[in-house]
């Protein structure tokens, strides 16, 4: 179990937490002008890096705020935690 | 027959307290702080337990929880009974009853035993090879399989003892109080860290407590008594708390660890009452010092597993300790110096030795010496080749080794005993360590796995480090901690050791012997009976990784986990296949290290207390009028209301009559309530659901549906605008916290410049829906102040009103098809609602009604209810919705998918109504509806999604999706059930009132 540092609420445990997947995913902004191929992009293709990987998670039994992870996904390292709109801190 | 083998008083035990036990139904004697091991043993008894798959004879063969054999059932009762209980580490109390597992009708005499026989025929991968063909015969196989496996009898009542869980915190936890796990504890607290230490055994001080010798001295005190001084200091440090009976079952990252610690199983059964069995212990610890210590190896030579063979560590542990003697003609066998330190103990206490067997054949040490000096023969560069002895030890064979150790050669010398020790070297206690993630490396020297890159925040010192003499311990444990603690120095760095070990050792996986393996029984792996011959086998049947040698041989996968045997079976491997040890690597540890009951894991979290529920202000009403619940969710929801005799099907029927006829009330609380606020709180709805809202005026209401961006129906629900900025949003009543997350989401991730607030409010409100032609009139009554008048109230619109100096919201909304309104009140006052809309009711026949009612009159007017007649593949085009969908907003979320290639197919599943031939034939929800029944295999074209008898049409009606149903209407289909198939015509969803003449009635 981890311990999650919440951008705003600090040293938190893991089950106050839900993953919600890759991050930097933005939803287009005009999904009807894009292919389908273009569109399934967006919806379905997703990550699944072994070693360094961002994603999104939520405070959701807590603050309630999404935000930015960089985890290792090797051993379950926590590089670090950003806010949303955040650029990431690491490459 | 019994012999009393108590030799003398040994450090553990109470000689002024006796306590009387059953073993296998006789009585026993033992003391204050015996195990049942102990016990056994001072009344000469070795034979416990049969084995899994031979069913051979076995006995006691180590003093720790690492023990494989003797493991036993505990208590006869049929709610207490426990299987697999290490004797080994059960402490005997008053009224202990303990008995032999795996055997019938006794362990002296053992139907099972003819296995042993038959053992030629029974190899590693027997039951996969033998009954796999033919294939059908499976079932009939298993059936006899199941009856002959599993070890114990589990209890067939529920566990009636107590459980508790307990998360605690800490600076520093220290797993094992053995030397090095005392001197770190000591450091830690004395350093102003918050400290845990934690031992599994009762006592404290592992081995060294009971280090009586003038061979190992610490500061020119025996390493016992110098030990001694040091736990009587620590006991006394205000920042250490220290917890025996403690055993860490799991090591999971970022240093969070589960200990279960055991409170009552020492005691008599008569002070248990009402106390907590055991406690897990949930730790989260910034630093953890694992101090485990090490595993003495057994050594693989044939019939290695006979009652009175045990570990040479164990027989001094015994002896030392629990003032045992493990028996009167003893022999040693060994590769290294520790069984000489059991010698002189035994020597010590005038335990006779018959002789020694060293593997080494030159030797330098002065432990050695001792033991010859005392007229004890030692066989040096011998190994064991057999020994004898059904049911305890009688004889071993022992022959000198080669120069090489590949080999035996020479003569054959015979000689008689009741106890053999063997003492293979030393394996540290790394699963601890492993399991946190801990990546290990290869010593060659001494041939063990030592922690080499640390995951966490930790460090292992002592034994489980590799450090296994006393001078080694002392010398590094202190610069250990000076580095890992940030500290200057410790009280430890200058003290005086003489230790008198040799560290030298010959290392032979698989002894020789001077028949061949496959006449050979050599296990590996005590417990399930997997021998050097079977590691042989599956590598010639071509296994190579570890992983798979293991599940086909079953090494290392009994209750016990292989903690004694799995390094032998690397060791064999490595040989054989010509690979490193290093590069083998090891198999997984995982958690639990000792095995855990059910009621540990799960502690307080049974019964009504397994999972919360929720219930709505007006429950106890419902409850006082005796309704049916059904779970929606979390909650508790009222189903249907029975009356005297009525089956659920009467009460059904009579409600809904009721509603359509007169009126009906409904507790429509659980809803969910989303509080919508924001000048872009209407822009916020238009890109969330498929409708457009910016037109919605002030007091109306709208229904709405919510797709995720993959165009499948999500959620759905009536929205209010209450103000120019202000809306009430209902959910679905199990999809109220998920659509809450999803909107959150959104709103804070892809849309962040919109001015809106989400706050959920469904536990703010009571919600009473009262419907039917008299609705109207009992609102009326309740709240006389409002005009309810169908051209100042219309349908889809909503009023603030007062009754008496209650603020409410009320809708006129409707999900049954009827005139009706839904009154929302704060939660407290729903209960009084209620009962105000009741008793106003009287004289028009109000009727409560459950859910089972309202699913069937909304059944009746095709309304949806998403997630049963949905699921995550149906469109609003597939549900015949495509009125809901906005053709001029240019985004919500969902709309370009659905008109993906896939969405738009014309074959997808549609929701269609389904009338049966025969109008009283109910179908049953979830069938399966098929166009031709000759057709093989049958084409499934759908099934039913709802299904009731209405009482209103007085006919069957249903819901179901179909495969392009949209454009079968009228169509003939099949509903092939296990008796019969049932015709059913493809129809429009809406039963009833197609006009919406009756919202208006």
């Amino acid at each position: 179990m981890f311990i999650i540092n919440c951008p705003y609420c600090g040293e938190r445990e893991q089950s106050e937490f839900k993953a919600g997947g890759e991050a930097h995913i933005v939803r287009p902004k005009q999904p009807t002008e894009l292919s389908d191929d273009e569109w399934a992009e967006y919806l379905f293709m997703r990550k699944n890096i072994k070693g360094i990987q961002f994603e999104r998670w939520n405070h959701s039994h807590g603050c309630r705020k999404w935000f930015n992870m960089v985890r290792d996904t090797s051993n379950d390292e926590i590089k670090a935690v950003y806010k949303m709109g955040e650029k990431p801190p690491i490459e | 027959m019994t012999k009393n083998l108590r030799v003398k008083t040994g450090k553990a035990i109470d000689e002024t307290y006796r306590i009387s036990f059953k073993f296998n139904r006789s009585t026993y004697y033992g003391f204050k702080g015996d195990t049942l091991a102990s016990a056994l043993l001072a009344n000469n008894i070795h034979l416990v337990g049969r084995s899994f798959k031979y069913h051979r004879p076995r006995g006691i063969m180590t003093a720790g929880s690492e023990e494989p054999n003797a493991i036993v059932q505990l208590h006869n009762d049929s709610s207490r009974t426990e299987p697999n209980v290490r004797a080994t580490e059960i402490e005997i109390y008053e009224g202990l009853e303990a008995s032999s597992q795996n055997c019938w009708p006794s362990v002296n005499f053992d139907i099972g035993g003819i296995n042993n026989l038959l053992s030629p025929l029974l190899p590693a991968g027997f039951y996969y090879k033998t009954f796999m063909w033919p294939a059908s015969f499976w079932e009939k196989y298993e059936y006899f399989i199941r009856r002959s496996a599993g070890l114990g009898k589990s209890p067939t009542k529920p566990d009636p003892d107590i459980y508790e869980h307990k998360y605690i915190h800490c600076d520093v936890l220290i797993i094992g109080a053995g030397i090095s796990g005392i001197m770190a504890a000591k450091v830690a607290a004395k350093n102003g860290l918050r400290t845990i230490l934690l031992e599994e055994k009762p006592n404290l001080g592992g081995s060294t407590i009971y280090q009586d010798s003038d061979h190992f001295k610490i500061n020119n005190q025996n390493s016992g008594s110098w030990l001694e001084k040091e736990i009587n200091e620590i006991k006394k440090l205000k920042n250490l708390e220290i917890k025996t009976r403690t055993s860490v079952a799991a090591y999971h990252g970022y240093n969070f660890l589960l200990a279960r610690e055991s409170l009552t199983d020492h005691l008599p059964i008569n002070q248990r009452k009402d106390k907590t069995r055991h406690k897990l212990l949930k730790i989260r610890a910034k630093k953890v010092i694992t101090a485990t210590g090490s595993i003495e190896r057994p050594m693989i030579f044939d019939n290695n597993d006979r009652p009175g063979i045990l570990l040479s560590s164990a027989i001094k542990r015994y002896s030392d300790y629990f003032g045992v003697a493990c028996g009167e003609k003893n022999i040693l066998f060994t590769n290294n110096d520790s069984a000489y330190e059991t010698a002189i103990s035994l020597i010590q206490k005038g335990i006779n030795i018959e002789a020694i067997i060293d593997n080494r054949e030159e030797v330098n040490s002065k432990l050695i010496y001792e033991v010859e000096k005392n007229n004890i023969k030692i066989f040096k560069g011998y190994t064991v080749t057999d020994t004898s002895g059904y049911k305890r030890i009688n004889k071993i064979s022992i022959m000198p080794l080669s120069k090489d150790g590949q080999k035996v050669v020479g003569s054959k010398t015979v000689l008689s005993c009741d106890c053999l020790g063997v003492s293979g070297g030393w394996t540290p206690a790394v699963h601890l360590f492993t399991q946190s993630g801990g990546k290990l490396k290869f010593r060659e020297d001494d041939q063990v796995f030592i922690p080499n890159i640390y995951p966490s925040d930790q460090l292992s010192i002592g034994a489980c480090n590799g450090d296994f003499t006393l001078d080694e311990i002392l010398i590094n444990t202190p610069k250990s901690l000076i580095d890992y603690l940030n500290i200057e120095n410790t009280e430890y760095d200058n003290l005086e050791i003489s230790s008198s070990t040799n560290k030298s050792k010959r290392n032979i996986w698989l002894l020789p012997s001077d028949k061949i393996l496959g006449k050979t029984k050599s296990f590996v792996d005590y417990q399930n009976d997997a021998t050097a011959k079977d590691i042989k086998l599956a590598l010639r049947e071509g296994f190579r990784s570890i992983e798979h040698v293991k599940r086909y041989t079953t090494t290392g996968m009994g209750t016990d986990q292989g903690k004694l045997g799995n390094m032998h079976a690397l060791g064999i491997i490595s040989e054989i296949a010509g690979a490193k040890m290093g590069e083998l690597g090891t198999t997984t540890f995982r958690p639990p290290y000792t095995p855990l009951t059910f009621g540990t894991i799960v502690g307080r979290n049974i019964g009504e207390y397994f999972d919360i529920f929720r219930k709505t202000p007006i429950h106890d009403w419902h409850a006082e009028h005796k309704a049916e619940f059904e779970n929606v969710g979390q909650w508790k929801r009222a189903w249907y209301y029975p009356k005297e005799n009525e089956s659920m099907h009467e009460a059904v029927q009579r409600e809904s009559k009721a509603a359509r006829e007169s009126a009906g009330i409904l507790d429509a609380s659980t809803l969910g309530k989303i509080d919508i606020q924001g000048t872009d709180a209407s822009e916020f709805l238009n890109r969330v659901y498929t409708n457009a809202w910016s037109k919605l005026a002030v007091g109306k209401c709208r229904y709405g549906l919510m797709l995720n961006d993959d165009g499948m129906v999500y959620d759905d629900g009536v929205t209010t605008r209450l103000g120019e900025n202000h809306y009430i949003m209902t959910t679905t009543t199990g999809g109220a916290a998920n659509v809450m997350g999803k909107l959150e989401d959104y709103l804070q991730t892809e849309w962040p410049e919109l001015d809106v607030y989400l706050t959920s409010v469904t536990d703010h409100f009571a919600t009473v829906s009262v419907c039917g032609p008299n609705s109207k009139k009992i609102v009326s009554e309740v709240i006389p102040d409002l005009d309810f008048s169908d051209e100042s109230f219309t349908h889809m619109s909503f009023k603030n009103a007062k009754i008496g100096k209650i603020n409410c919201r009320v809708m006129r909304i409707s999900f049954t098809g009827e005139h009706s309104y839904e009154i929302n009140v704060q939660a407290n006052y729903g209960k009084s609602v209620w009962e105000k809309c009741m008793e106003a009711g009287t004289d028009f026949n109000i009727t409560p009604y459950g859910t089972e009612t309202m699913h069937l009159l909304r059944a009746e007017k095709g309304f949806i209810i998403v997630g049963q007649d949905t699921d995550a593949t149906m469109t609003p085009i597939d549900l015949q919705m495509d009125w809901i969908v906005s053709k001029k907003k240019y985004d919500f979320i969902g709309k370009r998918s659905l008109y993906r290639s896939d969405t738009i197919r014309k074959d997808r599943k549609q929701l269609v109504g389904l009338l049966t031939d025969n109008p009283n034939e109910v179908l049953e929800e979830g069938a399966q509806i098929v166009a031709d029944i000759n057709k093989s295999p049958i084409e499934m074209l759908g099934h039913v999604t709802s299904s009731y008898y209405s009482p209103n049409l007085k006919k069957s009606i249903a819901l179901g999706v179909v495969r392009g149903g949209k454009n079968m209407m009228g169509q003939k289909l099949i509903i092939p059930m296990e008796k019969k198939n049932i015709n059913v015509t493809v129809a429009d969803p809406v039963f009833l009132d197609k006009e919406n003449k009756r919202l208006n009635a």
